[in-house]
Parts: C-alpha cells; sequence; structure tokens
C-alpha cells in the first residue's frame, strides 16, 4: 500500500472521528445540563437516581458502556440489530457518558455562584428561568470553560473507543491497515492526527476563555 | 401624616429553633427615612430581608401599601404568604442596596441598571437606558455608563447598585448596612448620595452602623437588640435616651 492510499483511508477515518466528537458534544453538552438540574434536584428520589447514572457512568468504563449500548437492544429486547445502528450506538453510548462528567462540571461551576447574586435577581423581579439564564449561566461559563477544555481534549482521544463495536473511526482504520501491512506507521500517523486535532480544540478553547475575560 | 407604605406585624422569625425576630412591629411612611441601628446579631438584616421577601418570617404580616404579602393562616399559628405570581408584583414596592453591593460582573453598568427595567417591566430599550444614563449622571457616574463593574472602586459600584434599584422606581429602597464594605473615603460619596435621596423624599429603610449619619438624615431611628425593637423615635429622643444599652451602644459607635 502506497503512502497517498493510506493517507486518504486514515483521513476517511478522521471525518468518523469529526463526526462522533461533534456529535457527542452536541447533545452531551445540553443533556449534561438537564443531568445537573436533576442532580441538584430538592426531589430526593430524581436526585438519588441520577446519582445512581453519574455514578455508574463515571464508575464503569466508557467501552464496556458502548458494547452494553450497541448489544442491549438484541440481548435485552430482542430486536435486529441494523449495521446503521452501530454508529448511532456510538453517539448514544458517548453523549449519556459525557453528560454524566460534564453535568458534574455544571454543578461544581453554579454551586460556586454567591447567593447574593440570586438574591439581588430575585429582588429586581427576575423570573426563576430568567436569573438562571440572563444572570447566573453566563458566569457559570466562564468559570467551568477550562474544566471543560479538559474533558473536550479527552473527548478527541476517547473516541478510538468506537473501534469495540467496529466503527470505522481513524483508530479502527488505523489498526486494520497496520495488521495488513505489517506496519506501525498508520498507527503513529493517527497519532499525528490526534495531536494536531487537539492542537486546534485547544485553540478554538483559548479563543472562547478570551471572550468571556472583558470582565473579572 | 403621610400614607403607609410598609407595616410589619408581630414579625417572628427563627433560624433552627434560634429565634432572631421576636414580635417586630415597623411602620414605614412616604418620604421617611428610618434608620435601623444596633450590634451584630441583632436581627437587623434579618428583618431587613423579610421586609424583602428573601426570607419568609415564622409569624406576622407584612403588608405593602394596605396589601398583604403575608398574614396569619385561620386558626392563626402559621403566616400565609400570597401566591407566586403574586409575589413577583410585590417586588415593584421596594429596591434593595445590599453591603457588597450585587452587581452582576459580565454586564456593563449600563446593562445592570437596565436588564430589569427591560425584562420585567418590558419598558421598551431605548427609554430604559436614557433613564438609566439619567440616574448615572444624578450619581456622579456620567462617564462609566460602558464600564464593567470590576473597573469601579467600591464606592461607585454601590452607586451604580443603587442607580440599578433606583430604575425600578421603587417606593421604598432598603439599604442593608451599604457602606460596611467601603473604606472612609468611599463611605462619604455613598453618603452623599444617600443624602441626596432624603432630600428628594425618598422612602428609605437604611440599616447602618454610621450612627452620626443616621442622626442627621433619618426621620425614625429603630433601635434593635436580640432581635426585638428595644428602642423607637426620633432621632433626638434616641441619642438623648436614658437608656443604659442604647447609651452605651451609641457611645461605643460615635467618637
Amino acid at each position: 500500500m502506497n503512502w497517498s492510499t493510506m493517507l486518504l483511508l486514515l483521513s476517511e477515518g478522521l471525518l468518523t472521528t469529526i463526526a462522533v466528537f461533534v456529535l457527542t458534544l452536541l447533545f452531551s453538552l445540553p443533556l449534561g445540563l438537564l443531568v445537573s438540574f436533576g442532580r441538584m434536584s430538592k426531589n430526593k428520589i430524581v436526585q438519588t437516581l441520577v446519582k445512581v447514572y453519574i455514578s455508574i457512568m463515571r464508575g464503569t468504563p466508557l467501552m464496556l458502556q458502548l458494547i452494553v449500548v450497541y448489544f442491549a437492544p438484541f440481548y435485552v429486547f430482542h430486536l435486529k440489530i441494523s449495521a446503521s445502528y452501530r454508529f448511532v450506538a456510538v453517539i448514544i453510548a458517548f453523549a449519556i457518558n459525557y453528560a454524566a462528567y460534564f453535568a458534574e462540571i455544571y454543578r461544581g461551576g453554579i454551586e460556586s455562584m454567591p447567593q447574593g447574586q440570586y438574591e439581588a435577581a430575585k429582588v429586581l423581579g427576575f423570573t426563576r428561568a430568567q436569573t438562571f439564564f440572563k444572570i447566573i449561566l453566563p458566569q457559570v461559563i466562564k468559570r467551568i470553560l477550562p474544566s471543560v477544555t479538559n474533558e473536550v481534549i479527552t473527548l478527541v482521544k476517547d473516541t478510538s473507543l468506537a473501534f469495540v463495536i467496529a466503527v470505522a473511526e481513524m483508530f479502527t482504520v488505523a489498526k486494520q491497515i497496520a495488521a495488513a501491512e505489517t506496519s506501525v506507521m498508520p498507527l503513529m500517523i493517527a497519532g499525528v492526527y490526534y495531536y494536531i486535532f487537539n492542537l486546534l480544540v485547544a485553540i478554538a478553547m483559548e479563543k472562547i476563555e478570551a471572550h468571556y475575560s472583558y470582565y473579572k | 401624616m403621610s400614607e403607609i407604605l410598609l407595616e410589619c406585624k408581630h414579625i417572628k422569625k427563627e433560624f433552627d429553633n434560634l429565634t432572631v425576630l421576636e414580635d417586630i412591629n415597623l411602620e414605614v411612611r412616604r418620604g421617611e427615612v428610618l434608620s435601623i441601628i444596633g450590634p451584630s446579631g441583632s436581627g437587623k438584616s434579618t428583618l431587613l430581608r423579610c421586609c424583602t421577601l428573601l426570607e419568609k418570617v415564622d409569624r406576622g404580616e407584612i403588608i405593602y401599601l394596605g396589601r398583604h404579602v403575608c398574614r396569619m393562616n385561620e386558626s392563626g399559628e402559621k403566616p400565609e404568604y400570597v401566591s407566586k405570581d403574586q409575589l413577583r408584583g410585590f417586588h415593584d414596592c421596594f429596591g434593595l442596596v445590599f453591603q457588597n453591593f450585587q452587581l452582576f460582573p459580565h454586564y456593563s453598568v449600563l446593562r445592570n441598571i437596565t436588564e430589569a427595567p427591560i425584562h420585567v417591566k418590558h419598558m421598551p430599550r431605548a427609554q430604559a437606558q436614557e433613564k438609566a444614563r439619567e440616574l448615572l449622571s444624578m450619581l456622579g457616574l456620567a462617564d462609566k455608563a460602558d464600564a464593567y463593574p470590576y473597573q469601579l472602586s467600591g464606592g461607585q459600584q454601590q452607586r451604580v447598585s443603587i442607580a440599578r434599584a433606583l430604575a425600578l422606581n421603587p417606593q421604598i429602597l432598603f439599604f442593608d448596612e451599604p457602606t460596611s464594605a467601603l473604606d472612609p473615603e468611599l463611605t462619604v460619596e455613598v453618603l452623599k448620595v444617600i443624602r441626596a435621596l432624603a432630600a428628594q423624599h425618598m422612602t428609605m429603610v437604611i440599616v447602618t452602623h454610621e450612627m452620626s449619619f443616621a442622626r442627621e438624615v433619618s426621620d425614625k431611628i429603630v433601635f434593635m437588640e436580640n432581635g426585638q425593637v428595644q428602642a423607637f423615635g426620633s432621632p433626638d429622643e434616641i441619642f438623648s435616651s436614658d437608656q443604659e444599652r442604647i447609651r452605651e451602644f451609641i457611645g461605643k459607635l460615635s467618637d
């Protein structure tokens, strides 16, 4: 196999990697907010259920979660698994896993807000929703950005776990070529691709942080 | 006598079985400046927080402009507050200036002031901004409209928070130790603003440790201790009180 074929195949894999990355963030970032509300709920039942959910998501390997999400429809509900479900399973598993981590980051940020900000908003007559979305959330976002950046960078690398259910993202492709060609070169190139990907992510996150640095 | 804006009757407040307020009665009339003085832990701030609906009372009635915010239930055991929607309506009645300002750090000075008029009172943006600029120039901050709170001194921040409260045209403006977080020089500039408001007959309730200021600006002074009103009267009455405890307290703070 020549170099250009190898790079082409890896780049196709990279597209899948990017798709997993983007879709996971798209679903897990808002879902995480919802989960954090559940975690902070005054309703003990909701709070406990969400605690258990977060505990499982953080306490078991993401790889295992991928396998469970992929095979559960067949083993539990006796549904036929279609080929296209592979990719969907990856997105579901990643989204619910990352939502758990994001939820805890959101919670930390929300709970660090001084009570006085809520009180000032209340006295001015803001509704609870207005208070949260206009006063609290923008400040929380600024506070949690560094932690979110960490998770997002981890996500780029975690996408490689999709190989476990044979989704043809970049790492899966690299491993296949490496095996067929008995060469580690494809894996090294994949490594460089991941690194560049994360470099871009870090730069983007820095830009976002800079955007929020207009106040202290 | 002018109209009664706020009445508190038999207010009681407890935190974990510790009685913080005991049978407080208070009346605030239009145009009046009422100062609440007393040692730390005497319940002054808690009373203010009950009046501004940040805390719920455990007994008693709160009445704004003749309308009950809460009244005792039929068996007379518990206070009943009006519904949440109605409660929000009462936020029109008062404004509150916090000890540590509580400006919104992510908004410019102008937006700190206009946000509530626009989104709570549905005032047109241009009108809200015009009003905010008027307030800012009245408070000597005309050039700070586009600054962010962190760029201002404590005294300037406190004046912005006064402007923010005034933008909603409150009937009563409450101050919770408005100068306690400020050094003496900045204290003077904030007191000057409160004095100017008093001259315009703004109704104000001020929790303060500034004795000479309270004496000068107030129509009535409440002296609180141990969750109770120990004395109530004109500044002259309070400052010439023959109650040993009041003389001692005032003597300690005004030298």
